[in-house]
């Protein structure tokens, strides 16, 4: 099954049985191993990556369904000479330790931020009346926006600490 | 996974003709592939019916929505007329699953997903829901998720979902088309089935048929809510949960419109809670009386006995909050 996808920015053609799935695709056959293969059924977030601007498991979708979508992976927020500065407050929280969940987490919170500010609300925001204050995104809001990224070091308080940080900063720069 | 053909609709008509020729659809995918990977599922045939359009939320001349089936539980979720007229739809799409699968699950897709029975996805174990007539593994076996209302002696698994549950209470309508190209309407309280002797049919889908969308009714008002027990605070499924419209009006209840998630073998909706309660004055003594009703016929497998105790709880909870009684049901 031929299908294109813009990865990180650039063209890409894949030619894969319509078995591949996205995560399968991307680690096997594109070179591109930043997203991690966990439990492989949608249930610890690892293999998060973000297609046309949402994130999503992409174990959970196969390659063929996403010809001529553009696909984001953690390679394509920052390498290590160039971290995103999501990536540096992780770093700077301390927010892993082995490192596995990383990737999934970092690409999760960057979209889950992205959701925050357009206003959608979580099953803990007492008001749904579509507006989010970035700058007032409490623990208990990231945590359950978070839920789909499990870390089995258990670093989710740092965590928390590394997106509190970026939220409030994100809303700073946009005000 | 099994090999299968895969084939791109881009057209309503492009799945029609695919849904004739007995392809199975795959939208979001999170629940089907999934059950693909265990072999639980396998299709010969996915017709991917992401690009066919019936993506958009759109006013009804009886003005309520048409939620198209290819909307995403996150768009819906995030709809600031379902925010507003609709919120107890919004929290329970809220309450289930996470973000990344808010952002793939349909509203069609999500009414269609299967039971999480342990014993269903376990292949080396009996199912008569995977494998009709090999019986039951959940009955006898570890049953604390299982359903108490609703059950049969072929099976006892919940319908596990949370979208549908608030439909049930708002009393939607789901628009299907035939292979045929005829359209039909099925009021969303009648679209799953009980087990009975044939627990491999989930609802009541005649094969190559397609949701087209879901209907929700004119908006109604009252206090809109979806409470949700589970084992960890967020990405369970829940073990009871409960959506509700409550409206009171002169010291009278007006309108109690109540469905149960988990704890039937589908979205549970008792059309005698509501004729028990409306017209009454809220009391703990009448909130009793529903919960009664509610449960009469429940029966527990050992494991999920304390689900009869949890709902009566949730139920006379949930009544007491809307109607401004304080827990335990005794005026504020």
């Amino acid at each position: 099954m031929k299908t294109k996808l813009i990865i990180n920015g650039q063209d890409r053609a894949l030619d894969a049985d319509p078995r591949v799935t996205l995560l399968d695709a991307l680690r096997n056959h594109l070179g591109l191993p930043g997203a991690k293969k966990g439990c492989d059924h949608g249930q610890c977030g690892a293999c998060t990556v973000i297609v046309n601007g949402r994130r999503v498991n992409s174990c959970l979708t196969l390659a063929c369904m996403h010809d001529g979508d553009a696909v984001t992976t953690i390679e394509g927020i920052g390498m290590a000479d160039d971290l995103d500065p999501l990536q540096q407050a992780f770093v700077r929280h301390d927010g892993y330790q082995c490192g596995y969940c990383t990737p999934g987490q970092i690409c999760s919170a960057r979209a889950m931020l992205d959701e925050a500010e357009a206003g959608w609300p979580s099953f803990v925001s007492e008001e749904m009346d579509g507006a989010i204050d970035l700058s007032q995104l409490s623990d208990e809001e990231i945590s359950e926006r978070m839920s789909g990224n499990i870390c089995r070091c258990s670093a989710y308080s740092n965590i928390v600490d590394a997106i509190r940080e970026i939220a409030h900063e994100k809303q700073g720069a946009s005000a | 996974m099994r090999p299968f053909e895969y084939q791109r609709c881009d057209t309503v008509t492009d799945a029609r003709q695919a849904g004739a020729g007995g392809s199975r659809f795959i939208a979001g995918g999170t629940n089907l592939l999934d059950l693909m990977k265990l072999q639980i599922e396998t299709p010969q045939d996915l017709a991917d019916i992401n690009r066919i359009g019936l993506d958009t939320i759109d006013e009804t001349d009886e003005g309520g929505l048409r939620i198209g089936a290819l909307v995403r539980n996150s768009d819906c979720a995030a709809d600031a007329r379902i925010l507003r007229d609709y919120p107890v739809l919004a929290r329970a799409i809220l309450a289930g699953a996470s973000g990344q699968l808010r952002n793939r699950a349909t509203t069609g897709g999500n009414l269609c997903q299967r039971t999480r029975c342990s014993y269903f996805y376990d292949t080396a174990m009996p199912c008569n829901k995977r494998e009709p007539g090999t019986g039951c593994g959940a009955r006898g076996g570890q049953n604390r998720n299982m359903a108490v209302l609703g059950t049969s002696e072929h099976c006892i698994a919940t319908y596990p979902g949370d979208m549908a549950v608030a439909m049930y209470a708002l009393d939607a309508t789901v628009e299907i088309q035939a292979a045929d190209g005829g359209t039909r309407l099925l009021p969303v309280r009648q679209f799953h089935r009980l087990p009975g002797d044939t627990p491999e049919r989930d609802n009541e889908l005649d094969e190559g048929e397609l949701i087209t969308a879901v209907l929700l009714p004119k908006p109604v008002g009252g206090k809109h809510g979806y409470r949700k027990a589970r084992d960890r605070a967020s990405y369970a499924f829940a073990l009871v949960s409960l959506a509700s419209v409550v409206e009171v009006s002169d010291g009278k209840i007006a309108r109690a419109d109540l469905a149960f998630g988990s704890l039937g073998t589908r979205p549970w909706h008792d059309p005698r809670l509501e004729q028990l309660l409306v017209g009454e004055e809220p009391s703990k003594a009448l909130f009793e009386k529903a919960a009664d009703t509610l449960l009469a016929e429940a029966k527990g497998f050992g494991g999920n006995d304390f689900k009869i105790p949890l709902a009566r709880r949730m139920l006379i909870a949930t009544l007491a909050d809307a109607t401004g009684l304080n827990a335990a049901g005794e005026p504020a």
